[in-house]
C-alpha cells in the first residue's frame, strides 16, 4: 500500500453528551482514502452516536470533524450528503409506503425541468437508474414498482444500501446493516461493500459481527463506554484482542458467542 | 462484476410499469356492488330502476362535486398522515365573503352598497384568499408548533364558523351577478370538480409535491432525513385544502345564489368519509384522487339511493355515520393485516 495516502474523514476530541449522558467522549478517528474500517464495540459503546456526529443527524456537543483536510459542520442530514457523505442507519430511514425508486431517490428525484415542487418526475429514469444500482449489488427484487412495505428484511436493507452506494461519491458509513439479516442476505451485503472497495469508495461500518469484520475491513476501531479504546489493523489482530479490547478485560480469552 | 451483472435476469420489459392499485380496484367493486343492491331494491320496493335514470343520477353527481372537491384537498392532508375539520366551516365563510362582492347593484341591501356589479374575478380571487389563507394557517401552526392537526383544524373550524355568522351578523347574502351565479348552474360544479381531480391527479402522481406528500405521510422522519422540507411541504398541503374549501363554498353559493352562515356544516366529515371510502388511510401514506373520485361517486349512490327508497332522512344520517365508522374499521384492520403479515 502506498505511504502517503490522503486522509479523507478525521475527528478530534469529538464529544456527545445527551443531558448527563456521555454518549461519546473525545473522538479521535481518522480514515484513509480506499480505506474500509470497522467500528466495534458493546451495546451502548456510543457507534451510533459517532455515526450520527458524522452525518449531521446530530451536531455533536464539541471537538472538530476534518473532511478532506477541511473542517466542516454539517446541520443536517442534506448538508454532509451534498459533499458525498452517504449513510445507512440502524433504524431503516425508508417510506414504506413508496416503492423502491421512490425510496432510492427520495428528496433528490430526477425531473424533466425543475419547476419546484410541482416539477414532472422522470420516473423512468429513476426505475432505471433504481435497476442498474440493484444490479450490481446482486439483489433480486422482483417487482421494483411494489411499495416496501411488503419486501423481506433483507430486501429492504438492500434497497437502503443501494440508495446509499449509488450516490456515496466520497465516503460510506453502514450502521449495523447486517443486524437483522438472515445468512443469505447478509451475503448480499457483504457483496455489496466489497464492490465498494473495488470502486474505492471508503467505508465506516458499523458491526458486532467479528467474523464479517476481518473478512471485510482494513482496520478495526474499538469503542469502549463512548471513548475510542484502540484500533488494530486487521491483518496484525486476531479476535481475541478485539475481543479483549471490546470488554476492557486485558487477561483471558473471552469466547462471547455474540461477538463471535 | 460482469458475470455478476449477468447471472441477474433483468425483469421483463412488460413487468416495468405493472403497478398494483388494490384499493382503487377494491373501492370500484364496491361501489359496483352497491349500485347494484340499489338496483335490485329498486326492482323489488319501487318497480323502477335505481341506475337508468337520468335525472337521479345528474342530482346525484351534482351532490357529489361540491362535497368532492373538498375532499381533493382533504385526501392530500390525509395522505400526510393529517386530517383537516375546517373545510366546512371555511367553505361556509368564504361563501359569505365571495358573495358579498358578488351582488348586484339593483338589489337595495346589497352588503357593500358601493361594490357592486364587479366582474367575476374579483368575489371569487376574494373567497379563494379567504380560503387559501385559512389554509395557511393550519398549515403553519401544524408544521411549526407541532399541534396535532385534530386540534390545528378542530379550532380554525370554530373560527370560521365564527367568521361566517359575524360577517354579515347572520344575514344571508343573496342577488349575485349573472356571471357569478354561473360557476354553480347547470354541470358547471360537475366540470369544477372533475378539472380540480384530474389536476390534483397529475400532481400526487407525477411530481415531486405528490412524492413527498406520500413520503411525509409514509415516513415523516425518513422523508426528513432524506433531505425533504416537511414544514414547507405540509404548509403547501393545507393551503391547498383550504383553498378548494373556499372553491367548493363558491360554487355551492354560485348554485344556490346565496350564502349562509351555516353553509356547509359536516362537509368535512362527508370529505373525509369520501376519502376514506376510496381507501385513503387514515394513518397516512396511501390513497389516491382516483380512489376518493369513487369514493366520492359510493357516497352519493349511497345517499341518492336511499332517498329513492324514501328513507327517512333520519335514518340517513344514523347509516351515513355508520358507513364513516365502517370505512375507517375496514382501513384500520387493513393496516392490522400489513403489520402482522411483514
Ligand atoms: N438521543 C439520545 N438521548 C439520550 N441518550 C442517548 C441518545 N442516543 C444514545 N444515547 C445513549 O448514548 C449511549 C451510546 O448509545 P449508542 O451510540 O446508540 O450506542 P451503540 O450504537 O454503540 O450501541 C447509550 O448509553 C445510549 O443510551
Ligand atoms: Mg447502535
Amino acid at each position: 500500500m502506498s505511504t502517503d495516502r490522503k486522509i479523507i474523514l478525521k475527528t478530534e476530541g469529538l464529544t456527545k453528551h445527551y443531558g448527563g449522558v456521555h454518549a461519546l467522549e473525545d473522538a479521535d478517528f481518522e480514515l484513509y482514502e480506499g480505506e474500509h474500517v470497522a467500528i466495534v464495540g458493546d451495546n451502548g459503546a456510543g457507534k451510533s452516536t459517532f455515526v450520527r456526529q458524522i452525518t449531521g443527524v446530530e451536531q455533536p456537543t464539541r471537538g472538530r470533524i476534518l473532511f478532506e483536510g477541511k473542517e466542516v459542520e454539517f446541520h443536517n442530514p442534506v448538508a454532509a450528503r451534498e459533499v458525498g457523505i452517504e449513510a445507512v442507519f440502524q433504524n431503516l430511514a425508508l417510506a414504506d409506503d413508496l416503492d423502491v425508486p421512490s425510496n432510492i431517490f427520495l428528496g433528490r428525484e430526477e425531473v424533466y425541468f425543475n419547476l419546484g415542487p410541482f416539477s414532472f418526475l422522470n420516473q423512468r429514469k429513476m426505475y432505471q437508474r433504481s435497476r442498474e444500482a440493484l444490479e450490481k449489488t446482486g439483489v433480486k427484487i422482483p417487482n421494483l414498482h411494489n411499495s416496501i412495505a411488503n419486501m423481506s428484511g433483507g430486501q429492504r436493507q438492500c434497497v437502503a444500501i443501494s440508495r446509499a452506494a449509488s450516490f456515496a461519491s466520497k465516503l460510506i458509513l453502514m450502521d449495523e446493516p447486517t443486524a437483522a439479516l438472515g445468512v443469505q442476505e447478509t451475503t448480499q451485503v457483504e457483496n455489496i461493500i466489497r464492490n465498494l472497495k473495488e470502486r474505492g469508495i471508503p467505508l465506516i461500518l458499523v458491526s458486532h459481527n467479528l467474523r464479517q469484520v476481518f473478512n471485510l475491513v482494513d482496520k478495526i476501531w474499538v469503542f469502549r463506554r463512548g471513548r475510542i479504546a484502540g484500533m488494530l489493523e486487521a491483518g496484525k489482530t486476531d479476535g481475541n484482542e478485539v475481543v479483549s479490547l471490546i470488554t476492557g478485560v486485558q487477561s483471558g480469552v473471552h469466547e462471547n458467542a455474540s461477538y463471535i | 462484476m460482469a458475470n455478476q451483472a449477468q447471472a441477474i435476469t433483468p425483469d421483463k420489459p412488460d413487468e416495468t410499469h405493472k403497478r398494483p392499485r388494490s384499493h382503487e380496484l377494491n373501492a370500484l367493486l364496491g361501489l359496483v356492488g352497491i349500485a347494484l343492491i340499489f338496483e335490485i331494491l329498486g326492482w323489488m320496493l319501487q318497480g323502477q330502476s335505481f341506475l337508468f335514470n337520468p335525472q337521479r343520477l345528474s342530482i346525484m353527481i351534482l351532490q357529489v362535486a361540491v362535497i368532492g372537491i373538498i375532499a381533493i384537498g382533504v385526501t392530500q392532508v390525509i395522505i400526510t398522515g393529517g386530517i383537516d375539520l375546517s373545510s366546512g366551516s371555511v367553505a361556509g365563510a368564504t361563501a359569505m365573503v365571495a358573495m358579498s362582492f358578488a351582488q348586484v347593484s339593483t338589489y337595495p341591501r346589497a352588503v357593500y352598497p358601493e361594490w357592486t356589479d364587479l366582474p367575476v374575478i374579483i368575489p371569487l380571487l376574494i373567497g379563494l384568499s379567504c380560503g387559501l389563507f385559512a389554509g395557511l394557517i393550519n398549515g403553519l401552526l401544524i408544521a411549526f408548533t407541532r399541534i396535532p392537526p385534530f386540534i390545528a383544524t378542530l379550532g380554525m373550524m370554530v373560527t370560521a364558523r365564527g367568521v361566517a355568522k359575524w360577517y354579515t351578523k347572520g344575514q344571508p347574502v343573496s342577488f349575485p351577478t349573472d356571471t357569478f351565479a354561473s360557476l354553480g348552474q347547470g354541470m358547471t360544479p360537475v366540470i369544477i370538480f372533475l378539472a380540480v381531480a384530474a389536476l390534483f391527479h397529475v400532481a400526487l402522481k407525477y411530481t415531486v409535491y405528490g412524492k413527498h406528500t406520500y413520503a411525509i405521510g409514509s415516513n415523516e422522519q425518513a422523508a426528513r432525513m432524506s433531505g425533504i422540507n416537511v414544514e414547507r411541504h405540509l404548509v403547501i398541503v393545507y393551503a391547498i385544502a383550504g383553498l378548494l374549501a373556499a372553491l367548493a363554498g363558491i360554487v355551492v353559493a354560485a348554485r344556490g345564489l346565496t350564502a349562509q352562515a351555516g353553509m356547509g356544516i359536516m362537509y368535512e366529515l362527508d370529505a373525509i368519509a369520501m376519502a376514506v371510502i376510496g381507501g385513503v388511510s387514515l394513518s397516512g401514506g396511501r390513497g389516491s384522487i382516483v380512489g376518493t373520485l369513487i369514493g366520492a361517486v359510493i357516497f352519493g349512490v349511497i345517499i341518492s339511493g336511499f332517498t329513492f327508497l324514501r328513507l327517512d332522512a333520519y335514518y340517513q344520517e344514523m347509516i351515513k355515520g355508520a358507513i364513516i365508522v365502517a370505512a375507517v374499521v375496514a382501513d384500520v384492520y387493513r393496516q392490522r393485516m400489513r403489520a402482522s403479515s411483514r
